[in-house]
């Protein structure tokens, strides 16, 4: 079954831009991406847009439909009636570069800024052993496909650029969360990390995040919130303040 | 081009996927400055996509696993075609690449003594893939790209510059190596955002731009996979060998358009996913090739037995190696047994309950429910074969990954040689751990044995490489030559190259119809020539196709004529009027690449290099009569024989 639907995609660059007003062919069983990539060869050869695996496993296609962060390639037009207008945007966190096209430095400069997994000195390669039940809890955040729909969601920068300084994103958080739940990282201050250099503090846990997550990670509850609790029973300890006090742990 | 944007390094590596990135670590761990060079944005790269895991003989699960074994798997599985020097160092070295991951930070699944899990897998004798659930790609490219973060961490410290030593240019397009005289001197290309040309002057590049999929109709590759490392390798006067090989992994997704192409991770079946025809019959048993007899079930019994006791059961033939299933689904399709969108059905849902399917395959279950509403624990679904890898390449030294070009290197699935006529799952992560390590070592050793010498770029290459660039915006009226008709669309185009290349050179091929397939796509060249873009040069996806198309044809020829020349069937290709496989070919790689100064391809034919008497001894000798020739076994017979089989050393 295919109709003719309606659609208005943001088009424009660094200058400015506009909503332009299409009408696409859908056919049974498409995603939205599969209508912007007919757009595109029918319609708009030039209409910017990022995309590679067309599977939800590269967080490429990243834009907002109808105001929600997706996936347009995990957007499938079942979703909709086929009365309804489609209407397709950039992220809005992020500086518009062209088209549906961001501008997502932001996310590797915080990536960049986190302490790397810390080996243990004390076993070889080969020598690793770690219990499935262990690494399970850090593997959830390394589902993490790196679409950014959680950074573009969170309004802590959504509309607040100045605070891009001092917040990492709930997706540097969990990479965070990850780093701390490994069984092996040989670094003890991911929480204190997470606290002073990534402002874990801001998140005041509206779960936004873990709504728009397509690899549906509970980011605020199994990262945020423990790394939060972390931070509080480690600072108001009145055991490791002491320890601290006399030396005989650094805080 | 006075105004050109020039960067200098020791070492450039176009490809950010796993090869890429694996041999930027080394390069820059050898203490070489180097460049990665990607076309999308860092992080992206087709690896993710990667499900099964990576193989290597670590014997986690099962003890009697060795590399001698591994090694024998993927001669096998490579119809013994394979460059023997590079399977034995990838099947030797592959466990040490895969524990060097751990200290990366990459997190395996796990056995219950803590070791890294190893799963079975098509074509492999004993459980050997690491994974991570069914997303082991993703987590390769993850911990890599951690890993490039790390070290760039440590430059921050020493230079205060995170930069100073590895830095990843994003978004940017090669469209031609620049040489001087017969030595690679640098590559040059454009940002996609900006459209501004770039010229990356070094005297080593690694190409590690992966494969061609998007010269088919139906892959499961993305929109990278344009051929642009084997188009470059080729103009720069490298070869390529055994392009006629391209695998079609046998379970893609055939239905609903959302997810056509997507694969289907072999770890389904090699879970307890069986294979049924339109009339309901587990047909796998009806197609196991007598090469493989003795290695599979005969009964349905049997290989049910094997999922649970697999040392005293023969493994199921869903389990056979790709090129054998992705026949036996064409030929059950073909004699009117198919699903009713042209597939098989693949069923996992009798087999396992809801609750062990979701945790064993929780990315397929995901993948599946989400992007196309078909929840795999309560129903079959549609599959059928999809264009999934090339087993030809650039060739390259074994050890070194060094090309016939001076400064140029290859690794990966741009790479030829390593896999024969046919990859088993698995072996693609394996390969880019340890040839991406490889050609880091390589490259940094040529650069060493180049002392201050320095090749540089010649102002006239980069001006013609440049106008080349842009001309897809210069095809208007007159410029055009003379005859053609409307300028023409570059999506246009690419759809009719994919229809031509799946219709004439797909899984099934015969002599007229690849004939035909040549003719077509001489009148497709002139056609992409004529490719017009609109708009200007920022991020504009008509422009990037238009040049990507020029891959496109190159890796299209070739692969059209070596499918042409070769009379057998062989793994990943396969003649209708040659359904052999024939001894005599088995030693036998064509060749293609350019008559200097022209577009001319040419083919020719050379022997691959020979099986030391060692590791062909590690095989029955009944089982090498079935590929090698009576004189090439007469190596076996004596202790005062020669020490290589047949064949020139090359």
């Amino acid at each position: 079954m295919s109709y003719q639907a309606d659609f208005k995609v943001w088009r424009g660059d660094t200058d400015g831009g506009d909503l332009a007003d299409y009408t696409v062919e859908v056919n049974e069983g498409e995603v939205l991406l599969d209508v912007i990539h007919r757009l595109q060869a029918t319609q708009a050869p030039d209409l910017a847009v990022r995309w590679n695996c067309k599977a939800g496993k590269c967080g490429s296609c990243s834009a907002e439909v109808n105001g929600k962060p997706s996936l347009l390639c995990m957007t499938r037009m079942n979703t909709f009636v086929p009365e309804e207008t489609v209407t397709v945007t950039p992220l809005r966190t992020f500086p518009v570069v062209r088209d549906l096209v961001t501008d997502v430095s932001f996310n590797y400069k915080k990536a960049l800024q986190i302490p790397a997994f810390a080996p243990p000195k004390d076993l070889a390669p080969g020598e690793y052993r770690m219990a499935q039940v262990d690494v399970e809890r850090s593997q959830e955040f390394r589902k993490c496909i790196e679409c950014f729909l959680c950074q573009t969601v969170c309004h802590v920068v959504r509309d607040h650029d100045d605070n891009k300084t001092a917040f990492a994103g709930p997706r540097f958080l969990i990479r965070a969360a990850e780093l701390d739940m490994h069984p092996l990282d040989a670094r003890t201050d991911r929480a204190e990390f997470a606290r002073d250099e990534q402002g874990i503090g801001m998140c005041n846990i509206t779960k936004c995040c873990t709504e728009v997550c397509p690899e549906h990670i509970k980011i605020t509850d199994n990262a945020i919130i423990p790394m939060k609790e972390r931070v509080v029973d480690r600072k108001y300890d009145p055991l490791v303040w002491l320890g601290s006090k006399i030396g005989l742990r650094k805080s | 081009m006075s105004s050109l944007e020039k960067h200098s390094y020791d070492v450039i590596v176009i490809g950010a996927g796993g090869a890429g990135l694996r041999a930027a670590i080394e390069a820059r761990e050898q203490g070489l400055r180097v460049a990665i060079l990607c076309k999308s944005l860092f992080g992206k790269a087709h690896t993710v996509m990667a499900e099964g895991g990576i193989a290597a003989s670590m014997g986690n699960v099962n003890s009697k696993d060795s590399w001698q074994v591994h090694f024998c798997d993927s001669l096998r599985g490579g119809k013994f075609l394979n460059n023997p020097r590079m399977v034995e160092l990838h099947a030797k070295e592959a466990p040490d690449r895969v524990w060097e991951l751990e200290t990366y930070g990459a997190l395996f699944d796990r056995t219950k003594d803590g070791k890294i899990s190893q799963r079975n897998f098509g074509g492999h004798e004993y459980p050997r893939l690491a994974h991570v659930g069914d997303r082991t790609g993703l987590e390769l490219i993850r911990t890599f790209q951690q890993k490039i973060v790390s070290l760039q961490q440590d430059d921050l410290a020493e230079y205060g510059d995170a930069e100073a030593r590895l830095k990843v240019f994003a978004e940017l397009t090669v469209t031609e190596l620049v040489k001087d005289g017969d030595v690679i001197a640098g590559a040059f290309g454009y940002y996609r955002e900006t459209g501004a040309f770039v010229l990356f002057e070094a005297p080593a590049v690694i190409l590690a731009t992966g494969g061609i999929g998007k010269s088919f109709k139906v892959t499961s590759n993305s929109w990278e996979y344009t051929g642009d490392g084997h188009a470059l390798a080729l103009r720069a006067g490298a070869n390529l060998i055994n392009m006629e090989f391209v695998q079609f992994h046998p379970t893609g997704m055939v239905w609903p358009p959302s997810v056509k192409g997507i694969l289907v991770t072999e770890s389904v079946r090699g879970d307890g996913g069986i294979l049924t025809n339109s009339e309901g019959k587990r047909f796998m048993f009806d197609y196991v090739p007598d090469v493989f007899v003795d290695q599979y079930a005969k009964t349905e019994a049997e290989g049910d037995r094997w999922y649970e006791d697999q040392e005293n059961n023969k493994r199921p033939p869903e389990l056979l190696p790709r090129d054998e299933v992705a026949r036996a689904i064409n030929s059950e399709v073909k004699a009117g047994r198919g699903s009713p969108h042209g597939g098989v059905f693949l069923d996992v849902s009798s087999r396992l309950s809801p609750e062990v399917i979701r945790k064993k395959l929780p990315a397929m279950y995901h993948q599946f429910k989400e992007l196309a509403d078909v929840d795999i624990t309560a129903t079959h679904f549609e599959v059928g074969p999809t264009c999934h890898y090339v087993m030809g390449g650039v060739e390259v030294d074994a050890d070194t990954e060094g090309t016939a070009v001076p400064g140029l290197f290859a690794c990966g699935e741009v790479s030829g040689g390593m896999h024969g006529a046919n990859r088993l799952g698995g072996n693609s992560l394996s390969d880019l751990l340890v040839f991406g390590r490889r050609a880091g070592t390589g490259a940094a050793e040529y650069v060493a044995g180049l002392g201050d010498k320095r090749p540089s770029a010649s102002e006239a290459d980069l001006e013609a490489a440049g106008k080349a660039a842009l001309e897809p915006f210069h095809a208007d009226a007159q410029t055009r030559p003379a005859g053609s008709a409307t300028p023409e669309n570059p999506y246009t185009v690419h759809t009719e190259l994919q229809q031509v290349m799946s219709d004439l050179v797909g899984i099934i091929r015969r002599e007229g119809e690849i004939s035909e397939a040549l003719e077509k796509l001489k009148g497709l060249r002139v056609r992409a020539e004529n490719a017009a873009v609109e708009g200007h040069r920022q991020f504009n996806p008509g422009w990037h196709l238009a040049l990507d198309l020029r891959s496109m044809l190159d890796v299209s020829e070739c692969i059209a004529k070596a499918a042409l020349e070769r009379q057998e069937s062989r793994g990943g290709h396969t003649r209708e009027d040659f359904p052999i496989m024939d001894p005599n070919w088995r030693s036998v790689n064509l060749i293609c690449s350019l008559t200097p100064g022209t577009n001319d391809m040419v083919l020719t034919r050379k022997p691959v290099p020979t099986i030391p008497v060692e590791l062909l001894s590690l095989f029955k000798r009944s089982e090498l009569e079935k590929y090698l020739t009576p004189a090439e076994l007469t190596v076996l017979d004596g202790p005062n024989s020669s020490s290589t089989v047949a064949g020139e050393q090359a």
